[in-house]
């Protein structure tokens, strides 16, 4: 199997590691009168739920700087951190193509 | 794997700072030497950075209902050796705890020590032994960033039972919970991150085969080289 193939599998197993739970995972069945349950929550929050069940006394002495004001602005910045990593490994790999197929070039003449 | 501001007690906030400065000191040391030695590396510091800035800022749905999120750190550990990647999480950390209130001040030093430390080392560790019995390279590198990630939700896992032991079954009962939700969250997302970062070592392999070669990273592909 070709590397290229390869890679391809891969990168088709990890969209189906992601797709998997979106789409079998369902929030359960609220009663009367309930908030429907929320689903897909950050574990880092429900690790909270946990510090509050077992000790209920505990008070967190600091709080954040600052806090992004809304969902929204919180994702922005989410997304931001992506790109800034995204970008340079692209801009990386754009520069070792090009100096190799320079190599390549001058290499040839 | 992100305790969050506040929720460690003081003593265990300090502990860990205590606990991880060192090697983020060591970790800056380390780097400092590769690249003088070898300023070509620079770049591919770099791409361990980045790694671990994207996959870190990817919330991912888990079969638990929850979300969590890769951590990126097994790549540069493997290429730059355990030590690395502690300063390269710390600026990750740092930036997400001042930015995204994700994690903390308080609790940088803990989060430092699981994703910037524990992580890494058994990234390495296992990358090592396993090619010393000649295992294939890219299997290899799939288990020791999988476990890597494991290993980080864990070490979280571990930290905050040690600060919220169960009043009635102590340690282990606390431990239990925490692992509940981050480890079994965690598996299928650390598969993908193992996934990953064999792709992108594909990648690197392809482009980087000289620098990989000057970290002294035997390839897989033989005949790539330049």
């Amino acid at each position: 199997m070709s590397k290229r193939w390869q890679n391809a599998l891969m990168l088709l197993a990890v969209i189906v590691l992601i797709a998997y739970p979106l789409l079998t995972v369902r929030a359960p069945e609220a009663g009367p009168g309930e908030e429907p349950a929320e689903i897909f929550s950050g574990a880092d929050g429900q690790a909270e739920g946990v510090i509050r069940q077992l000790a209920p006394d505990y008070q967190p002495w600091a709080s954040p700087l600052m806090e992004p004001p809304s969902g929204e602005i919180e994702s922005l910045l989410f997304a931001l951190q992506a790109v800034l990593g995204a970008g340079f490994i692209g801009y990386y790999v754009g520069v070792k193509r090009e100096r190799a197929r320079w190599h390549g070039a001058s290499g040839a003449a | 794997m992100h305790i969050m501001e506040g929720f460690l007690p003081a003593e265990h906030a300090l502990a860990w700072g205590a606990v991880s400065l060192p090697f983020v000191a060591l970790g800056l040391r380390a780097i400092k030497k590769k690249v003088r030695e070898n300023p070509e590396l620079k770049m591919l510091l770099g791409v361990s950075a980045a790694f671990t800035f994207v996959l870190s800022a990817l919330k991912l749905p888990s079969v638990t209902g929850s979300c969590s999120h890769p951590t990126g750190t097994g790549l540069g550990a493997v290429l730059f050796g355990p030590l690395a990647m502690a300063p390269i999480a710390a600026i990750v950390l740092l930036f997400q705890a001042l930015l995204l209130a994700h994690g903390g001040l308080t609790t940088l030093g803990a989060n430092i020590f699981s994703m910037g430390i524990v992580g890494p080392l058994v990234a390495y560790g296992l990358f090592r032994a396993g090619r010393l019995i000649r295992l294939p390279q890219g299997p290899t590198l799939f288990f020791a960033a999988t476990l890597a990630d494991l290993a980080t939700y864990l070490t979280t896992s571990v930290q905050l039972a040690l600060a919220f032991p169960d009043p009635v079954g102590g340690f282990v009962a606390a431990l239990a919970k925490f692992a509940g939700i981050f480890a079994v969250t965690q598996i299928p997302l650390a598969v993908s991150e193992g996934l990953l970062t064999v792709l992108i070592f594909n990648v690197l392999v392809k482009h980087s085969s000289r620098e990989l070669h000057d970290l002294g990273l035997p390839l897989a592909r033989e005949g790539a080289r330049p």
